[in-house]
């Protein structure tokens, strides 16, 4: 059987600590945490549609995220957007190592506030243990339950405003309440509340160490320039190892005299670890990068007066004493890739067309001939108004001289905001005595009426036998 | 693991079974997980059995309960009955959230006018994409999918051609009642010459050349006068009459010679001998009792604009 798999997880009661990485991850909570649950409610005022800024109507087949709606022809932009949300982890993680899992994961993010929630309420690391140690009496039953009540009001609020991106928020939340709203709200919200309790809750650095897959392709993005959080070995361990504080081992020069590393083996760079390893044992796969042990080993040091840095970020090239290359072909080769997706997704964003149009021959058949002899051609044409205003359009055709458009009673459109419409239109070439070509090429011209200006040009086909 | 600990400290633990005297079996019980995940299955199976129809019982079977299924059968009766995937299809079909917009919109053209449906882009579109599916359901096996008949046999009802009228009226007519188009058979009647002379005639008559002048005279005094009678039903223009579905032969449009199928003068006429000497006997069914009004009312717009209706 093999070891590793048998191996029982040992619980985690992470020591809190102080200091700038703890800050910085402190003002990425706030703000992830706020856009999360603040923007389904974020207003905004538009001509149509709903008043909030971001809402992703799956029904109406509309997207609108602040002055942008997003049609379902448009998807090709997550493409895009997904693109560059890969090559920023490449760029980052091949620069700075894993970044995204240290401060911007989901599973980091809401981690930390359930370690908050029962840090504020079950106390300090040593108060956490011995609650867990001792058998049930009634402070165990409440704090933990108490706990757990919170955390599970957190992941229902989590759930819930999940589901409130796709419809408007005040509404559906009345309705979810009320038990009006769609089924599919009540599923998401209990399979959403259950995942959040369970994995920020329960599973936690277990997440991070056997399910995600990122944990494990990113180590393979590392090279002798990326910038990890790392034990400073040389200077910790000395020529005889870390040595705990005792007496003629207080001062540097003490120590140094005998040959002990400045580590003096005070484990809280142990006991802060959200995923519980030792960052002293060398580069590991459990390690998220979050930097609190830098931070805890940077109290120790300021208490003792001592420079800090024993764990920082550095680089193998820097430990063996080089300088650290950011800009190599790799990473310039991420950034500009970055570059080039974000210029094409944002012309592509910037250069919407007002008018979509599409356009379908009938091919069965491709040509009609006439009681006088002329000869017809079918058309199908898609228009779909991408803007917010009311349109006016006229439709022609040009490339053909003895042509003639024949749209029903449709030869002047008034296309509403954001809808489309299709329509069947006909073109009729009376050729007389001489022989058609067997295919003609024209063109639809879509005029806006208001501004007078071609809004779009179909190119088409003429078939004749 | 207490467990892992255990075996590795005391060696594989075994089934404590021994033959032979030293043949043993390793005891590898099944992760807890996988026994959980087990049982789950059992108590799917049993809930699944309680509200699903499951286990054949004689000629009958478990109905499961719960979960009956009320929708309108095709009598207009309200039935209520066990779960099953027919009567929810039809319980989709009648309140569906797809079939709910569909009947709004059908009310609409319901309660339109023809001529409001026509200037109507919205209308319009909603028509096309439903009439072109009842069309290819309803009419598509003779006229085709893309409405363009087969020479000899059924319309075209692209062209504007149109046997028993093109006006909103008259289409709606047609498929309401069907059709009889039907012109005698002369087979026998007339010697070859004259057979030979009528079809250059009626080929002459849409502007055909290559036919002989002599010929062609004869034929008009044969297709104008008692000998062939032709008139009756062709009119004396020969531009066909409406109340008897007889064919404008003046026109370039052809529904049963198939002229312009062929490049020759002699094939051509050829072709229309045949129809004068077999004669035609065609029927559109009557659609009235099978499709409902609001269906045919789709249908007469649908067709009405294929063939740029009258």
């Amino acid at each position: 059987m093999n070891n590793q798999s048998a191996e029982a997880r040992v619980p985690l009661y992470p020591r809190s600590v102080k200091g700038s990485f703890r800050r910085f991850k402190n003002s990425i909570l706030v703000i992830a945490y706020l856009v999360y649950y603040g923007l389904p409610w974020l207003p905004w005022s538009r001509s149509v549609g709903p008043d909030r800024a971001v809402l992703f109507d799956i029904i109406g087949r509309k997207f609108y995220f602040f002055g942008l709606v997003v049609q379902p022809q448009q998807m090709f932009w997550l493409a895009g957007l997904l693109m560059i949300a890969a090559l920023l982890l490449f760029f980052v993680t091949g620069v700075a190592g894993r970044v995204f899992c240290g401060y911007f994961c989901f599973q980091t993010l809401w981690s930390d506030l359930f370690f908050k929630i029962e840090h504020w309420i079950q106390g300090e690391r040593p108060a956490r243990i011995r609650l867990a140690r001792q058998s049930w009496n009634g402070e165990k039953f409440r704090k933990i339950g108490f706990t757990w009540l919170l955390w599970f009001a957190v992941a229902f609020w989590t759930a819930i405003t999940f589901t409130l991106y796709w419809g408007e928020a005040g509404d559906l939340l009345r309705r979810f309440f009320t038990g009006e709203a769609p089924s599919a709200m009540y599923i998401t919200v209990a399979v959403l509340t259950f995942t959040t309790f369970t994995m920020a809750g329960l599973a936690r650095e277990q997440v991070c160490t056997h399910m995600c897959p990122y944990s494990r392709f990113q180590a393979a993005m590392f090279d002798k320039d990326t910038k990890l959080v790392a034990y400073d070995a040389n200077r910790g361990e000395g020529i005889k190892g870390r040595a705990k504080m005792r007496k003629g081992q207080k001062t540097l020069d003490e120590r140094h005299g005998q040959g002990s590393g400045d580590c003096i083996d005070c484990g809280y760079c142990v006991q802060v670890c959200p995923t519980g390893i030792d960052i002293r044992d060398g580069l590991q796969i459990s390690c998220i990068h979050c930097g609190l042990c830098i931070d805890a080993c940077n109290n120790i040091m300021d208490s003792l007066d001592w420079p800090h840095g024993l764990i920082r970020y550095s680089s193998e090239t820097e430990a063996e004493g080089g300088k650290v290359r950011i800009f190599k072909l790799k990473s310039i080769g991420y950034a500009l890739a970055i570059v080039i997706v974000t210029a094409v997704l944002g012309w592509s964003i910037s250069h919407k067309a007002d008018l979509e149009t599409a356009i379908t021959q009938t091919r069965q058949p491709l040509f009609v001939t006439l009681s006088d002899g002329s000869i017809l051609n079918s058309y199908e044409i898609k228009l779909a108004n991408q803007t917010t205003t009311e349109k006016q359009y006229s439709i022609a055709i040009r490339g053909l001289d003895d042509a003639e458009l024949d749209t029903g009673n449709f030869s002047q459109l008034t296309l509403q905001p954001l809808k489309n419409l299709r329509l069947m239109v006909k073109v009729k070439r009376s050729p007389g005595d001489r022989r058609l070509n067997k295919v003609d090429d024209f063109e639809f011209v879509i005029k806006d009426d208001v501004s007078n200006q071609e809004a779009a040009v179909i190119p088409a086909r003429f078939y004749a036998p | 693991m207490s467990n892992a600990d255990e075996q590795n400290s005391k060696g594989p633990q075994t089934t404590g079974h021994v033959w032979d005297e030293d043949l043993q079996e390793y005891n590898n019980p099944v992760p807890a997980w996988w026994i959980w995940a087990f049982y789950g299955t059992i108590i799917f199976a049993l809930v699944y059995w309680t509200l699903y129809p499951t286990w054949p019982m004689g000629k009958s079977f478990s109905k499961g309960m719960f979960n009956d299924i009320t929708f309108v059968n095709d009598k207009g009766e309200e039935v209520t009955t066990h779960w099953n995937m027919r009567a929810l299809f039809l319980k989709e079909q009648q309140t569906g959230e797809q079939a709910l917009k569909q009947q709004e919109y059908l009310q609409k053209i319901s309660d339109s006018s023809y001529e409001q449906i026509m200037s109507d882009p919205d209308k319009m579109a909603f028509v096309n994409s439903m009439a072109k599916v009842l069309f290819a359901d309803n009419c598509g096996p003779c006229h085709g999918k893309g409405a363009n008949g087969v020479i000899g046999l059924y319309p075209n009802l692209l062209d504007d051609d149109w046997l028993w009228g093109g006006t909103i009226d008259e289409v709606a007519y047609t498929i309401n009642n069907g059709r009889k188009g039907y012109m005698p058979s002369f087979g026998g009647v007339f010697e070859k010459e004259k057979l030979e002379s009528l079809a250059s005639y009626v080929l002459s008559l849409s502007g055909i050349e290559g036919g002989d002048a002599a010929r062609i005279e004869e034929g008009k005094h044969i297709f104008q006068g008692e000998e062939g009678g032709c008139y009756y039903c062709h009119t004396a223009e020969a531009k066909g009459m409406k109340s008897q579905g007889s064919a404008n032969l003046t026109d370039k449009v052809w529904t049963i010679a198939n002229v312009p199928g062929h490049d020759r003068y002699e094939e051509k006429l050829a072709a229309v001998e045949k129809v004068i000497v077999d004669g035609v006997d065609r029927e559109m069914p009557t659609w009235k009792a099978r499709l409902s009004k609001d269906q045919i009312k789709l249908l007469t717009v649908y067709i009405h604009q294929l063939g740029g209706g009258q």
